[in-house]
């Protein structure tokens, strides 16, 4: 990309990738401990109650736009987290030969699970 | 009672001599308060007058002496006997650097990218004051935002601890980013445009991805790696600056 | 590299939510048999699994925040330790806000 609105753009779009990684990163380590305990620990042991994530509640509360916009940031950012910190850890590892391979495959990943989660979020 | 000794095994690389290099043990006395390049400077000065390596101050502030000790870069003048006693030490020199001879490493890319840094302060045309009016002033506040940065001895530790800079030399790496960093930084300075080339560019900060070894090797806790991180930050506000409002800016 | 190794279990969990959703999105039946999925053993152990990662992301991730972000009080830095700690707080604020919502008690 040469430019947009004829001013010439920093040189790299490493921006983009980094700021992504550092927002799911930050969104990963705040809410995914919890999130796990919750589907890892409390349900199955039914230290939450009986039916603590029951349908019809969690049906409606997911309908609601905020919510959907939340669950949207949850998934997707914490994606991006990831392609970006695997795709160094890949060329770290030694292909560094096929870095735009990876990057492609990694971001490329991280892209799909983002437009699946939009279409599924859209649907409910 | 015989005095203590202690071995070296040390890394031997003669080009005239040898294809491939060799290691080579030397037995020196044990001291308390020697300290690796003291047993070094014995064994030139006592044993083996061929042993080459680099070193001034012997006190940690040229920068000069920097040896991989058990694959650890450390300063050789810093490393003291007793704390490897009564094991032998293993010396090379720097890894990530070309071999001139035995501990001696050929330092031309760390020396390029210094230059290629613009280190020292540079004034938008037009705003360069005239001698006579004196030098700039600065308050100590403007002072400690980087003078951190602005204890670099160039001893190149952070690059031979750098995993990114041992798998690809192109990688400006710590020391010469904390450099940048240090000027970009300082209230006096009108430079960064000129420096952010080198800096945001692919080969610049973004190839680094905050292991940290730099920062937990540096003998001046220079902390390089948090100067790294910082220049992401502020290369992806001019980026996100850039994009979104494209009429700002630009002079 | 461990730390690098936890972003392979953030993006799982990221897969997890998404068929959750998915689940959630086909109905009633589809997603209680996710929710009886969850108390078989294999889910219960990578879940544990998980969260071990995750935990030791979260901890690295504010440990080396305040190295990045690096805040003044006026003249003065406000230490790193504080910064570090606000976000150790705000990590438990947030925690029980999403416990509260998620299991609506
Ligand atoms: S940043 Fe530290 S380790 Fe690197 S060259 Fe400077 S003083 Fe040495
Ligand atoms: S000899 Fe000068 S730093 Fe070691």
């Amino acid at each position: 990309m040469a430019g947009i609105g004829g001013v010439e753009m920093a040189k790299s779009n490493e921006p983009i990738w980094w700021s992504l990684f550092s927002a799911g990163g930050m969104v990963a380590a705040m809410v995914f401990p919890i999130l796990i305990i919750i589907t890892g620990i409390l349900v199955p042991f039914g230290l939450a109650g009986d039916d603590p994530l029951n349908f019809e509640r969690i049906h409606s509360a997911v309908s609601h736009p905020l919510i959907k916009l939340t669950l949207f940031a949850v998934i997707s950012l914490p994606l991006f987290h990831w392609a970006h910190r695997f795709r160094f850890t890949l060329v770290d590892v030694g292909l560094k030969s096929v870095s735009t391979l990876i990057s492609i495959l990694c971001y490329g990943g991280a892209i799909v699970g983002t437009i699946v989660s939009v279409v599924i979020l859209w649907n409910i | 009672m015989m005095a203590e000794t202690m071995k070296l095994e040390i890394f031997r690389y003669r080009p005239e001599k040898e294809s491939e290099p060799t290691f080579q043990t030397y037995e020196v006395p044990f001291l308390e308060d020697w300290v690796v390049l003291d047993a070094i400077n014995h064994i030139k000065d006592e044993i083996d007058g061929t042993l080459s390596y680099r070193w001034s101050c012997r006190m940690g502030v040229c920068g000069s002496c920097g040896m991989m000790i058990n694959g650890v870069p450390k300063l050789s003048c810093a490393a003291f006997l007793k704390d490897y006693y009564p094991d032998k030490i293993l010396v090379e020199p720097l890894t990530g650097f070309p071999v001139e001879r035995d501990l001696v490493i050929v330092m031309d890319d760390f020396m390029t990218k210094l230059t290629d840094m613009q280190p020292y302060i540079i004034r938008k045309e037009g705003e360069e004051k005239p001698l006579e009016e004196g030098e700039y002033l600065q308050s100590p506040a403007e002072l400690a935002r980087f003078k951190q940065y602005s204890m670099c001895i160039n001893c190149m530790l952070c690059y031979a601890a750098c995993p990114v800079y041992a798998l690809d030399s192109t990688f400006i790496g710590p020391a010469a980013i904390a450099l940048g960093q240090r000027y970009n930084m300082d209230s006096r300075d009108q430079g960064r445009d000129a420096r952010q080339e080198l800096i945001a560019s692919h080969n610049g900060i973004w190839e680094c991805t905050f292991v940290g070894e730099c920062s937990a090797v540096c003998p001046e806790h220079v902390d390089p790696a948090a100067a790294i991180q910082r220049a992401k930050v502020s290369s992806t506000v001019d980026w996100f600056k850039d994009v979104l409002i494209p009429w700002g800016k630009k002079k | 590299m461990i730390r690098e190794l936890t972003s392979i279990f953030v993006a799982g969990y990221c897969i997890f939510l998404l068929v959750l959703v998915y689940k959630l999105a086909q109905g009633a039946d589809a997603y209680g048999n996710l929710m009886a999925a969850l108390k078989s053993p294999s889910s219960v152990t990578l879940h544990l699994i998980s969260l071990a990662f995750v935990l030791y992301h979260t901890i690295t991730w504010f440990n080396l925040t305040p190295k990045i972000l690096v805040l003044y009080r006026g003249e003065e830095r406000i230490p790193q330790g504080l910064v570090a700690g606000t976000f150790y707080a705000g990590w438990v604020v947030v925690s029980v806000i999403v416990a509260w919502l998620v299991l609506g008690v």
